[in-house]
């Protein structure tokens, strides 16, 4: 009976062990990104572009992606939500439970989560070449949308299938229609669930890189159009990494610590919403 | 009010979310025709064989064998489930089976922010971090003196990326099995970990492979950490030192030439389909397996 | 009338987080006799089976304090190998839950765990375990059938085979018939009484005329407390509470 405990051991040492290595993991990612970026962090980098050419030039910083960023993740997460919050709706109040349409859309977009952001990628490319657009900030913000979208709809799907369905019985009973129903009291009931899954997508978006590769581009200027190329974050770090130049690597660390204090940021917003929901809203 | 104004109203919001509900449930179909369709060029004039298991990759000439490039696919994502499943599965039976609630409530945030970390931050980490660590210490323990960038490195940065998958999933799997049949086993007098792996393991067995079939389909479709510390050199690998290029890395480096070269968008865009191709097979067949466990439980 | 007790409960308390289940029982269980529970729901009769065999401690965060002496011995007491107490014990759920393996593995479980590997014998116990649970003729065939495949009351039935391959002193039922039609339930009922010749049964039960048909000794649980206790005729027809005496004519449930 002793092999019996000795065997229990080694195994709970072995999955503690695990643990440990991946949280341990987690923290050396993080250390890495800081002690990089730190030293890097300067106020330039935060209100300059790149002078004399992101690649080569040694002066100015990562203004031009920080805006970049902020504009495509944000205008593809708004557009997300134009969409995904009609859908969402539709699929939990107006269609029928286990309807067809419910099921295959909530499949399609579990299967579409795990669609590689290349692909949407090159997707994104495949749609601008047949409209005649260039790599800009309307393709980034399309491509990105497209990225988001499922993710956002999942989430958002999951907090109004909590709301429950008595509540949108009462409104009903008083004389609501569905669509008064949705607008006046489920959402309102669903708030802050649907505020933390926009929260959600928007970190998805802003940190992904192979999306925007192709459909974005990459400039040293802030982007004055839709029309225009932006910068990315992402795009940033990677692009200037592989530069040669001590200077220029320097603005990819700080665009890293920038892009993971807002990742870190959004995650614990949504956290911290999420929470609170649970306590407000009638059970 | 008008009651009538309401109702027409109700109709066509109806209407109105319907298709934008068709519309977005088609997008996966959307996204797989327009590769096709993109793709068809290179289809037209080379059969699909040729194309996926050929190994000469001449652009300027014409030669578009994505072999080699599926094969770095195949090794990286191999070594990265390697890694990554048993350190997964363990913390994952930690998480679930053996740890007190508080740690396991702490360990939740942290596991999503694990997967919520973008791949160029998984990137910078292994060029920093996991590359010069094989080129000084793992590879001479071997006898291999090479650059690190290599499909060990790949493999380390992708199973840290799809880990927080996988541990996610199985933590629902482990959920999913009923509180009763484990006090059934340790009623027995079963040791905790004999519950777990005769009974809670063998329960959750379809729900694990559904775990590590989202894992695997991560790793494969994953482009910018790999792209970055891989070492993207168009041949077989034969050895986790050697280099290894991709399929998404091939992608995304070649995205600034592909439009000056003939046929070379198609094959780009042919690679694209394969990687969502492979990709939906394992994302469908672990979705429905997991729906199925889902089902069992209400 | 002198019991020579199996279990016996000294001052027990059982606190899950601020609510506490169980106030200061004490108690004895007599040997090879069927001892029943009863009480309403939600007074703690569960939670004092569950503590016999310490699978109360699944529940994160209950808290015990007092004495379970089995044989004498505190299970409690710092250093006991649990494994060994519960192997000592078998058990009946509410429903039952068979592993998810073949009906022999599921009878073979247990002497497995505790490290018999010896094929011919396995097949001897689980032959001899099916038989006392009266499932052997049904299923002698499809021993390799997964268990699931079975009727509930054939489930249950394979439970208490299971429970038996241990070779236990003690059977703990938590409501073993609740999930079962009448006929399954009285093929349990009639089991039990054969058992009780070699086995020390304790049943939780919310059916009276279970516990009326069943018991030979009773405890009745009210909101965490033990009203009373004592061989079943007293208590069915000559109890000594009033709270007792109204539960029993069926004023409280």
């Amino acid at each position: 009976m002793d092999r019996r405990r000795a065997e229990e051991r080694l195994m709970v040492a072995l999955m503690i062990g695990s643990a440990v290595v991946m949280l341990g993991t987690l923290c050396w990612i993080l250390a890495v990104v800081l002690v990089k970026g730190l030293p890097a962090m300067r106020l330039s980098m935060l209100i300059r572009t790149p002078s004399g050419g992101f690649y080569l030039g040694r002066e100015g910083g990562i203004l031009n992606a920080i805006v970049g960023s902020l504009l495509v993740a944000g205008g593809a997460t708004a557009l997300a939500a134009l969409v995904a919050v009609p859908v969402v709706v539709y699929i939990n109040l107006y269609a029928r439970p286990g309807s067809w349409i419910a099921v295959w859309t909530r499949f399609s977009f579990d299967v579409l989560w795990g669609v590689p952001s290349i692909v949407y990628g090159a997707f994104g490319f495949a749609l601008m070449l047949r409209l005649g657009v260039r790599a800009s900030l309307l393709g980034g913000i399309l491509t990105v949308a497209c990225l988001v979208l499922p993710i956002m709809c999942r989430a958002m799907d999951e907090v109004i299938r909590l709301v429950p369905g008595e509540l949108a019985d009462a409104a009903a009973a008083l004389g609501a229609t569905r669509l008064q129903t949705a607008l006046g009291v489920v959402a309102r009931q669903a708030m802050p669930g649907l505020v933390t899954a926009v929260l959600i997508a928007f970190g998805r978006g802003i940190g992904d890189a192979a999306s925007v590769l192709f459909t974005a581009g990459f400039s040293d200027a802030v982007p004055t159009s839709l029309f225009r190329p932006a910068a990315t974050l992402p795009l940033a770090i990677f692009f200037q990494l592989g530069t040669p130049f001590p200077e220029v690597q320097e603005r990819a660390y700080a665009s890293a610590l920038i892009l993971t204090a807002v990742i870190l940021a959004v995650s614990a917003a949504a956290r911290a919403l999420a929470g609170r929901s649970a306590r407000h809203i009638v059970r | 009010m008008g009651n009538r104004r309401r109702v027409l109203a109700d109709r066509i919001a109806g209407r109105f979310m319907l298709l934008l509900s068709v519309s977005s449930g088609l997008l996966i179909c959307v996204m797989a025709w327009a590769l096709l369709r993109r793709s068809l060029p290179i289809l037209a004039v080379k059969p699909l064989s040729a194309v996926l298991l050929s190994d000469d990759w001449m652009p300027m000439r014409g030669a578009f064998g994505l072999f080699p490039f599926i094969m770095g696919t195949i090794w990286v994502t191999a070594a990265a489930v390697l890694i990554a499943v048993p350190l997964s599965l363990l913390a994952a039976v930690y998480l679930s089976e053996y740890a007190p609630a508080a740690v396991r409530s702490a360990a939740a945030p942290l596991v999503d922010l694990l997967a919520g970390i973008p791949s160029v931050i998984y990137g910078i980490w292994g060029i920093l971090a996991i590359v010069p660590l094989i080129k000084n210490r793992v590879g001479p323990l071997f006898g291999v003196h090479a650059t690190g960038y290599s499909v060990l490195a790949g493999g380390v940065v992708l199973a840290v990326m799809i880990a927080p998958v996988i541990i996610h999933v199985a933590a629902e799997v482990f959920a999913a099995v009923p509180r009763e049949m484990r006090e059934a086993s340790l009623a027995l007098g079963a040791t905790r970990w004999q519950t777990v792996r005769h009974v809670v393991l063998r329960r959750a067995r379809a729900g694990l492979f559904a775990a590590v079939g989202l894992g695997f389909s991560r790793a494969f479709g994953e482009t910018m950490a790999v792209l970055m510390v891989a070492g993207n050199v168009a041949r077989v690998p034969s050895s986790v030192f050697d280099p290894a290029y991709p399929l998404p890395a091939l992608i995304a480096n070649n995205y600034g030439e592909m439009l000056s070269i003939p046929l070379y968008d198609a094959a780009l865009m042919l690679a694209a389909l394969v990687l969502l191709l492979v990709v939906l097979v394992f994302n469908v067949v672990s979705r429905i397996v997991l729906i199925r466990i889902e089902g069992g439980l209400r | 009338m002198a019991i020579a007790p199996h279990i016996r409960v000294e001052n027990l308390d059982v606190r899950y987080g601020a609510v506490r289940a169980l106030k200061g029982i004490t108690a004895d269980i007599p040997r090879k006799m069927i001892s029943v529970i009863i009480g309403p729901s939600g007074c703690g009769k569960s939670t004092l089976l569950r503590t016999f065999n310490r699978l109360v401690e699944t529940a994160g965060d209950a808290r015990v304090s007092g004495r379970v002496l089995v044989d004498g011995a505190d299970i409690f007491a710092p250093g006991t190998d649990v494994t060994a107490v519960r192997k000592r014990m078998g058990l009946l759920s509410q429903r039952p839950y068979p592993l998810p393996m073949s009906i022999f593995d599921n009878v073979a479980y247990g002497p497995r765990v505790h490290g018999v590997r010896d094929r011919r014998t396995l097949a001897a116990v689980v032959e001899g375990r099916l038989r006392q649970a009266g499932l052997w003729e049904e299923v002698r065939d499809r021993l390799h059938a997964p268990a699931s495949r079975l009727s509930l009351g054939q489930q249950q039935r394979l439970c208490l085979a299971r429970g038996l391959a241990v070779e236990p002193e003690i059977i703990l039922g938590d409501e073993p018939t609740s999930a079962l039609d009448p006929r399954s339930s009285q093929h349990i009922e009639r089991i039990f009484m054969e058992l009780k010749r070699e086995y020390t049964i304790v049943l939780v039960t919310h059916i009276l005329r279970q516990a009326r048909r069943l018991a030979d000794y009773v405890l009745f649980l009210y909101l965490g407390e033990l009203v009373e206790h004592g061989p079943a005729r007293e208590i069915f027809e000559n109890p000594r509470e009033e709270m007792t005496r109204d539960y029993i004519g069926g004023a409280i449930s």
